[in-house]
């Protein structure tokens, strides 16, 4: 049982035409990973591309586990490209991941994007208590919601256009969501993982409520195991490691 | 089959070290590998006081290579000897510590600091950084600057003393003569190139400092060319570094005058990269037949 394994593709499909859902077995008994988690992708044994590349826990199976992933650059674009049966080298699981909320607390879990990959096991954990919002720009980027069904308390899709869901960002239905539904919802824990700007917002309407928040953050790595420090952000406490401290940091620490 | 190399009057079991500031303090790489195999530990730079180092993004990925704007962030000397020393200390292996200053009187502090401190056997002085008493210009890229804080060092430390070199000059057989004539030990060749990398469509630089180091395979031939320079222009022995990714690559190091090697960014790469350059030595040599891994050193067949 190393965090430094070998893991066999089974299978590597489309979700859309700029997103994949890739299934790992790995070759030996994994580290158990935590909602949060994130781990290293070889995607080619090759110079170039030659770092690893970042990808969240999206969801544990029986034998291995999945990450969903955007199309993106250089990396990714050969990564679609693999096929099953092929093996592949994988660090892991890094990071922190989410703490879980407190039997009285409710889950306000926020997804942007892509960003649905890196709360979806978390959904799952929290076994129906979780409010999901859901925001993309379009509602082709919104998937996952058939797995997903029945594992929520409530789930909130947004999209820009209004094409999916109701219309507008996830920043305002969650502001709506705080200014109505305050009776019912005790005491909120918001978690959420997204673009920048989104998870600038929510830390904003976090910190002026006084709510905890645990936001997971991206920042561009090279090792993930916390010896390059490269992938920091600022914190009160001075540059953090998103790898090793983070990915997942409690908004009122971070300094924008 | 003998491996061992000596670097001035340390004796090292093997020659595969870890370049500084990609192994971190060694600890982050314990799970993967045994750390006891390696011919040395050097950990990331050091300085007197901590250093908050440059804002993100620190590094972005290039063709078979990497930029790096680090800013030389570290704990300082002493929490490193009060936190990092204990563990390091465990392993039966030597511990190099690459440390840094922006004055001469930094530099030879922390030497004096780190001198005196048990469980480390040798000191890298990385002189590719800015001087505070001159205008901010690199250490390492003046032949006169360079002998003055190699010798103001040297004179306050008895431990083998490297010096890492700048690759960033026109003559680096020159520093090399500076560093040597000024006492040091050995040489480590080289450190990162500087470079940058541009968004064509934000025409924004990809690094917040606009310039940074780039290391990885990217740099191997210019680090193999430096290396040969260097071996005919010093005595001392050079550790050769810059983009080794194989045991292969590290016996080219060895060829072109280097009497040891460090693997760098390959450590990103796969974590265990050190210990399997030097299982690939090992196998080249089995079935080159070389007894001793010093009859390899500057023998290369150049016209
Ligand atoms: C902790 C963490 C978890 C992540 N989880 C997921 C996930 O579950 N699904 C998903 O689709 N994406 C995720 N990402 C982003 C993913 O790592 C990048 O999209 C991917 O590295 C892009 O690689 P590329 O070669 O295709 O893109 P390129 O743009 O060609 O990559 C160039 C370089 O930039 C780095 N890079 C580019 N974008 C990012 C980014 N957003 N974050 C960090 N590094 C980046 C790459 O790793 C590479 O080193 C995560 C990132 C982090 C840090
Ligand atoms: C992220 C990073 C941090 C580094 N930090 C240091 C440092 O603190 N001190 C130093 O002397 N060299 C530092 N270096 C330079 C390396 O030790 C090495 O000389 C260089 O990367 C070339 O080797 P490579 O191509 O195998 O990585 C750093 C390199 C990288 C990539
Ligand atoms: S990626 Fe190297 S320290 Fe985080």
């Amino acid at each position: 049982m190393s965090r430094s394994f070998k893991a066999e593709i089974r299978e590597n499909r489309p979700v859309n035409s700029n997103h994949n859902l890739l299934t790992l077995a790995p070759l030996d008994i994994m580290v158990e990973p935590r909602p949060g988690q994130f781990y290293m992708l070889e995607i080619s044994r090759g110079l170039d591309p030659l770092l690893k590349r970042a990808f969240s826990l999206f969801r544990r199976t029986s034998d291995g586990f999945q990450i969903l992933y955007r199309i993106k650059g250089k990396g990714t674009s050969i990564l679609r490209e693999l096929k099953e049966g092929t093996l592949i080298s994988l660090l892991g699981p890094l990071g922190n991941g989410y703490p879980l909320p407190a039997e009285n607390q409710a889950a306000l879990v926020i997804a942007g994007g892509i960003g649905i990959a890196s709360v979806f096991s978390l959904v799952e954990k929290l076994e129906k208590k979780a409010h999901l919002f859901y925001g993309a720009r379009l509602g082709d980027e919104i998937f996952m919601t058939d797995e997903m069904s029945g594992r929520y308390r409530e789930l909130i899709v947004c999209t820009d256009d209004g094409s999916c869901g109701r219309k507008g960002t996830v920043v305002d239905a969650l502001n709506d969501f705080l200014g109505h539904a305050s009776l019912e919802v005790r005491e909120p824990v918001i978690y959420a993982c997204g673009p920048q700007p989104m998870l600038r917002e929510i830390s904003r309407i976090a910190v002026a409520k006084g709510i905890t928040a645990y936001l997971s953050l991206e920042e561009h790595m090279a090792c993930g195991i916390g010896a390059c420090l490269g992938c920091v952000v600022k914190t009160k406490d001075g540059y953090r490691r998103v790898c090793k401290e983070g990915p997942v940091f409690e908004a009122g620490e971070i300094v924008w | 089959m003998n491996l061992s190399v000596s670097i001035g009057s340390l004796k090292l079991k093997n020659p595969v070290m870890t370049a500084s500031g990609t192994f971190g303090y060694g600890e982050e790489y314990a799970e993967f590998i045994d750390l006891g195999r390696l011919g040395a530990v050097v950990v990331k730079g050091l300085s007197l006081s901590p250093k908050e180092g440059n804002p993100p993004p620190r590094i972005v990925e290039t063709a078979a290579g990497m930029l790096n704007a680090i800013g030389l962030q570290n704990i300082g000397i002493e929490r490193f000897i009060s936190e990092k020393i204990p563990f390091l200390k465990t392993y039966d292996t030597a511990v190099i510590v690459n440390f840094f200053g922006d004055s001469v009187e930094e530099y030879v502090l922390a030497a004096e600091k780190l001198s005196s401190v048990k469980g480390v056997h040798g000191l890298e002085m990385n002189i590719s950084c800015p001087n505070k008493q001159a205008g901010w210009c690199v250490f390492g890229t003046d032949p006169k600057v360079t002998r003055e804080v190699v010798s103001a060092v040297r004179k306050k430390t008895s431990l083998p003393l490297i010096v890492k070199l700048s690759p960033n000059v026109t003559d680096i057989g020159l520093m090399a003569k500076a560093a040597e004539e000024a006492g040091a030990d050995a040489v480590s060749v080289i450190n990162t190139i500087t470079g940058m990398a541009v968004d064509a469509r934000t025409r924004r630089p990809k690094l917040a400092n606009i310039t940074g180091g780039l290391s990885g395979p990217a740099i191997k031939p210019i680090a193999l060319r430096m290396v040969y320079e260097v071996y005919k222009s010093v005595r001392i022995p050079i550790i050769g570094m810059g983009g080794i990714m194989s045991g292969e690559d590290a016996v080219e190091f060895l060829l072109a005058g280097a009497t040891a090697v460090a693997v760098g960014t390959a450590n990103f790469v796969r974590p265990t990269a050190a210990v399997e350059v030097l299982d690939d030595i090992i196998h080249f040599m089995e079935t080159e037949r070389i007894e001793d891994i010093r009859s390899l050193t500057g023998t290369l067949h150049a016209g």
